[in-house]
């Protein structure tokens, strides 16, 4: 496994939020970091303006996207979804305001050496890493599609980008406001099948990558899946975030979802284990 | 200000220690901010046998605090010399390595392999750790018990090599602990660790950050007061200058930034480099 990335602690600034449908898209400047990000990394954020800080956890977000602008040079787009204390804290913040981070975190997605097909499964906000994935691995070469899903409209990113990045998309909401009424468990098989898939990259809830990596398994294609778990640090300091994983002699181990991972070859994750809570 | 003593054996450049459980393996930190300026890096506490570590949650946000229980995970004391210590070892920070055992046999046999070991600075005897008995650790939740892992370790480790205690910041009982590890052999305190409390889901765990460091503080004290000869390094909420100096101030010799680190990941350094501007 890769380490020892480059990685930076800066203070950012916050360029511009834009409300997209329930999640706020913010953009900073973070000097350094949007240079050495690659698709799959995230960064660490503090919560609060003022020191000595009330709350000590770090927020994990993903980079959706590097953008380079004129003025600011480089800059982070990440997506945050109001939910909680520190989250709508975040989502709160106007242009100007500083916000401590470090990054670019976590290991990210390997990408083929070959030009081969991909899937690229994405739920909900969690498919933030996957549209600059996608124009990576069309660079290379690849056939990408698409498969994204959320609970409804609001909380679906970015479909109609997609539709740039990708040759085929398809979308599943769980109301059916957009695309088709299923889930993405449901709707995988037979793109897999259809697609003539050789790697399934996956972003979103742990059910979803679980159902990733098993029909990717089924279908004899390589999975990625992106581990979502609560990071209280995300720079591999704390172990807060145990990933259950087999390793490449098969034994079994407890890995750093933010350091190991996040992104995890999808057959090497112990599944039973990480649903069910134990170590 | 209290004349500094130092802890014998151990050179320092700095009174700033990464506290154990904090730092990661070493590298994970020294990529954001060098630890080569610092005094020492104290490891994860490191047991006999590999453990898994605790299921999740691990860490619970509290005001101004974290409640742990990661559950000691860590590779076991040979994987831990072929993987970790190495890197710890190459680097020019002093390696103090933790220890936690399920016995007195168990500090001793840890202890033989650490003695044998190139790169480790100092051992530092983890008998305060908050949910210890549930764990399966050896009872050091008395001053003689105590006293005996850290008797244990003393034996096996080579006259040169400092061992430290970890106390817990007991305010009643902390001097009478430190007195009964130094008895032992401990050639410094650690005061304190992670206050026993509870998760949120009601299993036990440790309360630790800027939320305790009063009651370092008070500990601290009453350490100093009863054991002057006694080095005292400060553990409990370090997050700045300015508490570390307040350590500093009441004679402890060095300070572990431990918490804090999970926030904000280049504090130990800035508050090593603030601290050498002020004495020059």
């Amino acid at each position: 496994m890769s380490r020892a990335n480059e990685r930076l602690h800066v203070t950012g600034e916050v360029l511009s939020v834009r409300k997209v449908g329930a999640y706020r898209q913010l953009t900073l400047v973070a000097p350094g970091i949007p240079e050495l990000s690659r698709p799959g990394n995230f960064v660490a954020v503090s919560v609060g303006q003022t020191q000595p800080r009330g709350h000590l956890a770090r927020r994990s977000l993903w980079i959706h996207r590097v953008r380079h602008t004129g003025s600011h040079g480089a800059t982070l787009e990440v997506i945050v979804e109001p939910v909680g204390a520190g989250s709508r804290w975040l989502a709160g913040l106007t242009q100007g305001a500083k916000v401590e981070l470090t990054g670019p975190l976590g290991r990210p997605f390997a990408q083929p050496r070959e030009p081969v097909g991909c899937l690229l499964v994405g739920e909900g906000y969690a498919a933030a890493p996957l549209f600059g994935l996608a124009e990576r691995l069309r660079e290379r070469g690849c056939v990408v599609s698409m498969l994204l899903g959320a609970s409804d409209e609001p909380h679906l990113l970015a479909a109609l980008e997609a539709r740039r990045s990708a040759r085929s998309v398809t979308v599943v909401t769980g109301d059916g406001s957009v695309g088709r009424r299923g889930v993405i468990s449901d709707a995988l098989p037979e793109l897999l099948e259809r697609l003539g898939v050789d790697v399934v990259y996956g972003a979103g809830s742990l059910a979803t990558l679980h159902a990733v990596a098993t029909a990717a398994e089924q279908h004899g294609a390589w999975s990625q899946v992106a581990l979502e778990l609560p990071q209280p640090c995300g720079t591999g300091l704390c172990q807060g975030c145990p990933a259950p994983v087999v390793g490449e002699d098969g034994v079994p181990r407890v890995v750093r979802a933010c350091y190991e991972g996040p992104v995890i070859r999808g057959d090497r994750v112990r599944w039973d284990a990480l649903v069910g809570g134990a170590p | 200000m209290t004349t500094a003593l130092a802890v014998p054996g151990l050179a320092m450049a700095s009174p700033v220690m990464v506290a154990a459980g904090c730092g990661g393996t070493g590298p994970e930190l020294d990529a954001l901010a060098p630890l080569a300026g610092l005094g020492a890096f104290v490891t994860r506490t490191v047991t006999l046998d590999a453990r898994l570590g605790g299921p999740p949650p691990r860490l619970a946000e509290s005001p101004s605090g974290f409640i742990n229980a990661i559950g000691l995970q860590n590779p076991g004391i040979d994987q831990f010399l072929a993987r970790e210590l190495p890197w710890l070892a190459a680097h020019t920070v002093p390696a103090v390595v933790s220890v936690a055992g399920a016995s007195i046999g168990e500090y001793a046999a840890i202890t033989r392999r650490l003695a044998v070991a190139p790169g480790v600075a100092g051992v530092e005897v983890n008998v305060s750790v908050p949910d210890g008995v549930d764990l399966g650790l050896f009872d050091a939740s008395e001053p003689f018990a105590a006293a005996r892992a850290v008797s244990a370790v003393r034996r096996e480790l080579p006259r040169g090599i400092p061992v430290l205690a970890k106390l817990a910041p007991e305010a009643g009982r902390v001097a009478e602990f430190a007195r009964a590890v130094a008895e032992a052999g401990a050639d410094a305190v650690v005061v304190g660790n992670a206050v026993p409390a509870v998760m949120p889901q009601g299993r036990p765990g440790g309360l630790s950050g800027p939320a305790i460091a009063p009651l370092a503080l008070r500990c601290v004290a009453a350490v100093r007061e009863a054991a002057a000869e006694l080095p005292v390094i400060a553990a409990g909420g370090v997050q700045d200058t300015a508490g570390a100096r307040a350590f500093l101030d009441l004679g402890a010799v060095a300070v572990q930034v431990g918490t804090a680190l999970l926030h904000d990941p280049t504090v130990a350094a800035r508050i090593a480099a603030e601290l050498q501007g002020e004495t020059r």
